[in-house]
């Protein structure tokens, strides 16, 4: 039993083919990046996984129990965490309630939540910013603030979706420390990811897909080296 | 600790012994019928803010609630000859019940569907109450006889419902219910995406929400003793007006409705003398002139406000002891 295996996955959007046929599975404890060019298919595999999509066909298997079907909230319950790719913080709430409405999956407890809100705050270092109101951070705290609210629901698996796009290059580097935080403290990580230093730096292995298809798997020098994967990117010329 | 533990109950007790001293301070009917019709739209407000402020599901449809609440206590004297004071207890009940496929259908919608959604069931039952002429004696409605001869007990049962509502939605608000009320209305995906099953939790929001109005509409059938269809269904003067009544004290804020609620029944009440039928139209336009200064209502600037007297002073201290 794999901790998360996609089988097949297929979505159509009208007659668009958007994610075909994708199959991969995500071994407890590692790190897998998924790359491909804009438009390729891995945000909506994401939102397949999240249950924000209806599958087409296949099927999701996290900790052996089938997921496809089951509605976003439940899956999320399950210990499948993720943050969004064109941020979605809760604007009119501080910091703090926001991770707060995360920590609150699994008490009912204002003390308990706040609690453990706070010790994801101080994780994800956003604690000096708890009480300001989510719509006055910058793009880089509320990057941050997606990864805290989702580990305040206290996933098992955790699906980052472009955690550290627009992010100055002080900022990615602590992007990728709380990103190599997180893999200690025992959360399985499927990463979705534009910038090449971060993912090659922190993936065990690499899924790339161009068109909603496979292209390449393996380990992050195996997928660089990939002649589909440069081809995908760079075009005919250069493969 | 403890002086704070008192603190919270002070500013609640004295509120508690001028309302009860209020009526007989001020004796005359006219000002007395003021104050009860406040407490009316303060606790329809206060209903509405739940599931419209709080877990930001915008209802057109309020009117639904009240008039079923009013209609629970006419009907029952007009049919049975039970005494309407049960519609007290029977018109939330019904308000409820029937908020629960009210619910299931309008929360597949988000936002502006929603609401579009809520005011079609709002007209729906005006017209199926306008035109059901065997239950509900139709467009003629229903005329009872008071039960009190004067204001006063009146007072009272209208002070102590908006209290209950006051207490409902603030019990609600302060636990994890109102986290995910807000969570929801400031992004529903996001808060799927949380574990909020935010469906179940907009249910939460409108259930309570629907049983106050339902409530204040039985009280207002005792009280009025006389209710149509087109009165306590109305678009404009129920659904639509609890909507300005509240972004004027302020959204999502526990006082807000009751502030709004007592500037627009004082508002109508100065203006209807010499502007008649148009003193709607001055409410109107200041409703306008507070969204457009004051987005977040009275109460809702008054944190900012606040605020900035705060920082003033200590800008002041400082400057003080240099």
């Amino acid at each position: 039993m794999s901790f998360l295996e996609v089988k097949n996955i297929v979505k159509n959007f009208g007659g668009l083919r958007a994610v075909n046929d994708i199959s991969f599975t995500v071994k407890q404890g590692e790190i897998l990046g998924l790359i491909g060019p804009n438009g390729s298919g891995k945000t909506t595999i994401f939102n397949l996984i999240n249950g924000f999509y209806p599958l087409t066909s296949g099927e999701i298997y996290f900790q052996g129990r089938r997921i496809d079907g089951l509605p976003p909230h439940k899956i999320c319950a399950l210990g499948i965490g993720r943050t969004f790719q064109v941020v979605k913080p809760l604007k009119r709430m501080t910091v703090l309630e926001n991770v707060m409405a995360g920590a609150f999956l699994h008490t009912t407890s204002i003390s308990k939540a706040r609690s453990k809100a706070l010790e994801v705050l101080e994780f994800c270092g956003l604690y000096h910013r708890k009480d300001m109101d989510a719509k006055n951070l910058t793009i880089a705290d509320r990057k941050r603030l997606e990864i805290a609210r989702a580990l305040a629901t206290e996933p098992k698996l955790l699906l980052l979706d472009e955690t550290a796009a627009g992010l100055n290059p002080k900022e990615t580097e602590e992007a990728i420390n709380i990103i190599l935080k997180i893999r200690e403290i025992g959360i399985t990580i499927i990463i979705v990811e534009h910038i090449m230093k971060v993912i090659m730096g922190i993936s065990d292995r690499i899924l790339a897909i161009s068109f909603g298809r496979e292209i390449a798997l393996g380990t992050p020098r195996e997928v660089a080296n990939h002649p589909e994967v440069i081809k995908a990117y760079l075009g005919e010329a250069y493969a | 600790m403890i002086s704070t533990g008192y603190k919270k109950l002070v500013v609640p007790t004295i509120v508690i012994i001028m309302a009860i001293a209020l009526p007989f301070v001020i004796k005359a009917p006219y000002f007395q019928h003021i104050i009860i019709m406040i407490f009316i739209w303060a606790t329809l407000g206060t209903a509405w803010n739940l599931l419209g402020g709080y877990a930001g599901q915008v209802s057109f449809g309020h009117a639904a609630f009240f008039g079923l609440g009013a209609y629970s206590a006419g009907l029952l004297i007009f049919h049975l000859n039970v005494s309407p004071w049960w519609g007290l207890a029977l018109g939330p009940v019904i308000s409820m019940v029937v908020a629960i496929p009210i619910g299931l259908v309008c929360f597949r919608l988000r936002g502006p569907y929603f609401a579009l959604a809520t005011l079609a069931l709002g007209e729906i039952f005006r017209l199926v109450f306008t035109n059901w002429v065997s239950l509900t004696n139709g467009a003629q409605g229903i005329l009872i006889l008071n039960t009190f001869s004067t204001k006063i007990p009146y007072y009272f049962i209208a002070f102590l419902i908006w209290g209950i509502s006051l207490i409902i939605v603030d019990r609600m608000i302060k636990s994890k219910l109102g986290y995910y009320f807000v969570s929801i209305r400031e992004d529903q995906d996001a808060a799927e995406s949380l574990g909020i099953p935010t469906t179940r939790y907009k249910m939460f929001a409108l259930l309570p929400s629907a049983f106050i109005a339902g409530l204040v509409g039985a009280f207002y059938m005792n009280y009025i003793a006389f209710i149509d269809p087109h009165v306590v269904f109305s678009l404009s003067d129920i659904s639509v007006m609890v909507i300005l009544v509240v972004m004027m004290g302020g959204v999502a804020t526990l006082l807000g409705p009751s502030i709004g609620a007592a500037i627009y029944i004082a508002l109508s009440e100065l203006f209807r003398a010499w502007l008649g039928s148009a003193n709607v139209l001055a409410f109107g336009i200041i409703v306008c002139l507070v969204i457009l200064f004051m987005p977040n209502g009275i109460i809702g600037e008054l944190g900012t406000l606040k605020r900035l007297f705060i920082r003033q002073d200590k800008k002041a201290m400082v400057a003080g002891g240099n």
